[in-house]
C-alpha cells in the first residue's frame, strides 16, 4: 500500500493542517510516512504545497516523483493545477472550487474548470459553501480532507481523532466545526463516486 | 510499537541536540534552518534542562557565543542557512584553528534550488576550507542520529563540525526514533589555558594539530559502520557515488536494489579507499549530490580523469544547477521514464507580495512619490519582506545583496555621485549588520537617507522577536545620526502626505537622514492577539 498526495492551495488556507492530520492519522496507523512542504518566502497569498507520502514500507524520497502521485488535493482551483507535473495518468485531482484572486492575472475560473474537467479523474467540491454550513468559512481545508477521504487509506476514526487532537486548543466548538465539514465533505465526495 | 516522534528534519536535528546534552543553542533566523531554534525554544525539554535559547543579533555573534560555551566545556550547537555562514565565516574558520572544549556543531541549512534565498552555495566547501568533518544526512533519522554521533565527534577531535542540512530535508516530517538523553557537561575549562588565544605562535601550533588530525578524519570516513559505505554489485561495470538527499532519490527510483555499485556518503572528507575501490570496479560513475559538484570535481581531477567516466553535474548528465529530484536522477541513469505533464499555462505563478495592509506598501508608496524629482535607480535594498518593494506595483528597489548591504552600498554610491542615495532597511536587518555600515556613513557624512521600515519583528521568516525592539532610535543617535534629522513616522494611508513631505526634506538634506517607519506587521499583530486571547 502507498498513496502520494500533493496538496495545493495559497497562504493562509489551511494546507499544513490537512497535512497535520493525516500525519498524526497516520502515524497512529503505524504506517510510513514523509510529508514535506516549502513554504518561507509564502506570505499570506503565495504558493503553497506540500507532498505527503503514506505507505506500509519504508519511504525514500521526500519528495512524490514526477508523474506518480495518486491524488492532488486542492484547497484553490489554479493551485490544483499548478502540480499536475506530479500527478500519474490515472491519478485524482479533487479541489475546491472557490478561487483564490490576489493576482491581476487570474483567470477564468471557468477556464480553469474546463481544464480540470479534461483529466478523467476529477472531483470539483465547493467547499466554502459546506463549511459555512458546518459553522465556518475557514473549515473549508476540511472540507477538502473529507472529500478526498475515499482516495486516502487511513480510517476515519483515526481521521478524525487526529482532528480532534489538532484543533483541541481551540476549544469544542471549533473540533465539532471541523468535523462536521469532514463528514461534509466526505458525503460531497460519495455522491459524486 | 516503539514510540515515534513526527518531527521536520529541522526538529529532528534539534531534539537530538537536546538528547545529546547540549547546553546552549544559538541562531539567526532564515529560511530553511528556521525551526531548529523554534523547536528548542517551545521544548519543555529544554526548559527543564535551562537549555540557552535566544535568538542571536547575527549568525557571527550566535557562532561565537556557541564557542564561548564550547570554551567553557559545554555542549554548544549553531544553527543557520547557508548565506549566514558567510556572516559566520571568520569565527567559523578561526574555530577550527582553536579547537573546542566542550562539543562544537555547526548547522547549515542549504537552499538548493533558492526556494528563499539569493543563490545556493553549498556549505560543504566551507567544510573543507576549514578543513573539519562534515557530516551530511540524507533523511532525518539519520539527521537526527547524527547529531549525536556530530557532538561526540567534536569532543573527541577536539574541533568543531559541520553538519550539512538542505531544503527539502529540513521541511519534510516523517516518524523519528529517539535515543535515551545524556546529560549536560559539567563546567569545565580547556586544559590549556592558552588554546583559544590565536597569537600567531600558538594559531601555528594550533593549525599543525589540525593538519595533523586529518588522518583520524580520514579513517573515520573510511570506518566500517560509519557513515560511508560501499555496496558492490556483482557484474556491474556502472558505479554510483551518492551524496547525502541524493541517496533518497537513487533508492526511489529502485525499490528491487539499485543494479550498480554504490557509494553512499555521507561524511567528508570523502573515503580514500571507498572511492579507489568504486574505480576499480567502474567504468563510468554517475555523482549524485545536492547542491554544487563538489564531489564530482574532486573525483574527476585534474587533469580532469578519462577512466573511468565521471558524470554528473559538469557534463550535463544532471543540470548544473536547481535541486534534483527523483526523477531527474532517474533519468540520468538512463530509466525510461515519462516526461511528466507540463503546468498548464492557465495556472500563472503567484508570487509572493505584501499581506494586505503590511506598512511596507505605505512606505514604499510614499518613497516613490517623494522619489520623483531624482528618478528611478537610487534606491538600495535589504533582505526581509520589504525585498517585495522590487516587484510591481512598486519597482521601489534596485538592490538585494546581502543582509545590511543597503545602508553601505547607498554610501558607495553616494560616494561615486549619486546623490542622494537611498537605503531601505528592516529594524531585523540593522541590528544584524547595518549599523557598521550606519556608523561608517555618519563618519564620512555621507548624502544618504535611510528608511528602517520598522514592523518590531522579523516577519519574513515567520515573527521572531528582532534584537532590536524598542531600541532602533537609540541605536541611531547612539551610532552619532544628528537628532534633527532622525524621524519617526507611522506608514499609514493618514499620514502619506505628511510622510512624503519629511521624506522630501531629508532627500535634501546633504547628510546622513533616518526616517524610522514604524507600524507592526500586520500578520504578527494579529497572531499576538490571537495568542493574547487564547
Ligand atoms: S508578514 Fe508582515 S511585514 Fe511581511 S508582508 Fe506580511 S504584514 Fe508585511
Amino acid at each position: 500500500m502507498k498513496t502520494d498526495i500533493i496538496l495545493a492551495g495559497v497562504g493562509g488556507q489551511g494546507i499544513l493542517s490537512i497535512a497535520a492530520v493525516i500525519g498524526l492519522a497516520a502515524v497512529k496507523e503505524d504506517l510510513y510516512i514523509k510529508q514535506s512542504e516549502i513554504h518561507g518566502m509564502s506570505q499570506q497569498g503565495g504558493e503553497v504545497y506540500s507532498h505527503l507520502r503514506l505507505s506500509d514500507r519504508p519511504i525514500h524520497s521526500d519528495m512524490i516523483p514526477k508523474g506518480q502521485g495518486d491524488l492532488i488535493l486542492g484547497v484553490e482551483p489554479l493551485e490544483s493545477l499548478r502540480y499536475l507535473p506530479y500527478l500519474k495518468k490515472e491519478g485524482w485531482l479533487v479541489t475546491n472550487t472557490s478561487p483564490y484572486e490576489n493576482i491581476d492575472n487570474y483567470p477564468d475560473p471557468g477556464q480553469l474548470f474546463e481544464e480540470i474537467r479534461k483529466l478523467p479523474h476529477h472531483l470539483l467540491v465547493d467547499a466554502a459553501a459546506l463549511a459555512r454550513e458546518a459553522g465556518s468559512a475557514r473549515a473549508a481545508n476540511m472540507v477538502m480532507l473529507g472529500a478526498a477521504e475515499p482516495f486516502i487509506q487511513v480510517s476515519d476514526d483515526h481521521l478524525i481523532a487526529a482532528i480532534r487532537e489538532l484543533f483541541a486548543r481551540k476549544g469544542e466548538k471549533v473540533v465539532e466545526t471541523n468535523i462536521k465539514a469532514f463528514k461534509a465533505g466526505k458525503a460531497a465526495a460519495e455522491r459524486v463516486g | 510499537m516503539e514510540e515515534k516522534l513526527f518531527l521536520l528534519g529541522d526538529e529532528a536535528v534539534a531534539q537530538a541536540a537536546l538528547d545529546a546534552g547540549v547546553s546552549g543553542c544559538y541562531a539567526y533566523p532564515g529560511t530553511p534552518s528556521t525551526e531548529i531554534m523554534e523547536y528548542v525554544q517551545a521544548s519543555r525539554q529544554a526548559a527543564g534542562s535551562g537549555v540557552v535559547r535566544e535568538w542571536s543579533a547575527n549568525e557571527k555573534t550566535a557562532m561565537e557565543a556557541a564557542l564561548g560555551m564550547s570554551y567553557a566545556g559545554r555542549r554548544a550547537m549553531v544553527c543557520m542557512k547557508h548565506v549566514g555562514l558567510n556572516v559566520a565565516a571568520d569565527t567559523f574558520m578561526n574555530a577550527a584553528i582553536t579547537g573546542v572544549n566542550g562539543g562544537l556543531v555547526v548547522v547549515v541549512a542549504d537552499d538548493p534550488s533558492m526556494h528563499s534565498s539569493q543563490n545556493e552555495q553549498d556549505s560543504r566547501y566551507y567544510g573543507h576550507f576549514a578543513q573539519i568533518p562534515v557530516l551530511e544526512p540524507s533523511d532525518q533519522q539519520e539527521a537526527y542520529n547524527m547529531v549525536r554521533e556530530a557532538f561526540d565527534l567534536s569532543e573527541r577531535y577536539g574541533v568543531p563540525v559541520l553538519l550539512r542540512l538542505v531544503t527539502r530535508l529540513s521541511h519534510s516530517r516523517t516518524g523519528i526514533r529517539r535515543q535515551p538523553p545524556r546529560e549536560q557537561n559539567p563546567l569545565r575549562l580547556p586544559s590549556d589555558p592558552k588554546q583559544f588565544v590565536l597569537l600567531p605562535s600558538i594559531a601555528r601550533r594550533r593549525y599543525r594539530q589540525l593538519l595533523a588530525d586529518r588522518p583520524k578524519f580520514m579513517e573515520e570516513s573510511e570506518r566500517e559502520d560509519g557513515h560511508n559505505s560501499y555496496t558492490r554489485h556483482e557484474g556491474a561495470r556502472r558505479g554510483i557515488l551518492a551524496c547525502g538527499l541524493a541517496y533518497n532519490y537513487l533508492m526511489e527510483n529502485f525499490p528491487g536494489g539499485v543494479p550498480y555499485h554504490v557509494l553512499k556518503v555521507s561524511f567528508y572528507p570523502l573515503p580514500d579507499k571507498l572511492v579507489r575501490q568504486l574505480f576499480a570496479d567502474s567504468d563510468e560513475i554517475i555523482v549524485l549530490e545536492e547542491g554544487y559538484p563538489f564531489a564530482e570535481e574532486m573525483l574527476l581531477g585534474v587533469p580532469p580523469r578519462t577512466e573511468p567516466v565521471i558524470r554528473g553535474r559538469l557534463d550535463g548528465t544532471l543540470p548544473r544547477d536547481g535541486e534534483l529530484d527523483p526523477w531527474l536522477v532517474g533519468k540520468a541513469l538512463g530509466l525510461d521514464l515519462e516526461d511528466p505533464e507540463e503546468t498548464p499555462g492557465l495556472a500563472v505563478p503567484r508570487p509572493p507580495s505584501f499581506c494586505p495592509g503590511c506598512g511596507h506598501i505605505d512606505v514604499y508608496k510614499a518613497l516613490n512619490v517623494a522619489m520623483e524629482k531624482y528618478g528611478a535607480g537610487r534606491v538600495f535594498s535589504d533582505i526581509g519582506c520589504y525585498t517585495m518593494g522590487a516587484l510591481p506595483p512598486y519597482n521601489a528597489i534596485n538592490s538585494c545583496v546581502d543582509m545590511g548591504a543597503s545602508i553601505t552600498m547607498a554610501v558607495g554610491a553616494a560616494d561615486a555621485g549619486l546623490v542622494p542615495s537611498v537605503a531601505v532597511i528592516g529594524d531585523s536587518t540593522l541590528t544584524h549588520s547595518g549599523m557598521t555600515g550606519l556608523l561608517d556613513a555618519v563618519n564620512k557624512k555621507s548624502p544618504v537617507t535611510i528608511i528602517i521600515s520598522d514592523n518590531d519583528v522579523t516577519a519574513m521568516t515567520g515573527g521572531q522577536l528582532p534584537a532590536g525592539l524598542g531600541k532602533i532610535e537609540q541605536i541611531c543617535l547612539g551610532v552619532g545620526v544628528e537628532k534633527e534629522h532622525l524621524h519617526t513616522i507611522v506608514p499609514l494611508r493618514k499620514h502619506h502626505e505628511e510622510n512624503v513631505k519629511i521624506m522630501e526634506e531629508e532627500l535634501a538634506y546633504e547628510g546622513v537622514s533616518v526616517i524610522v517607519a514604524r507600524r507592526e506587521c500586520v500578520r504578527v499583530a494579529a497572531a499576538r492577539k490571537k495568542n493574547k486571547n487564547r
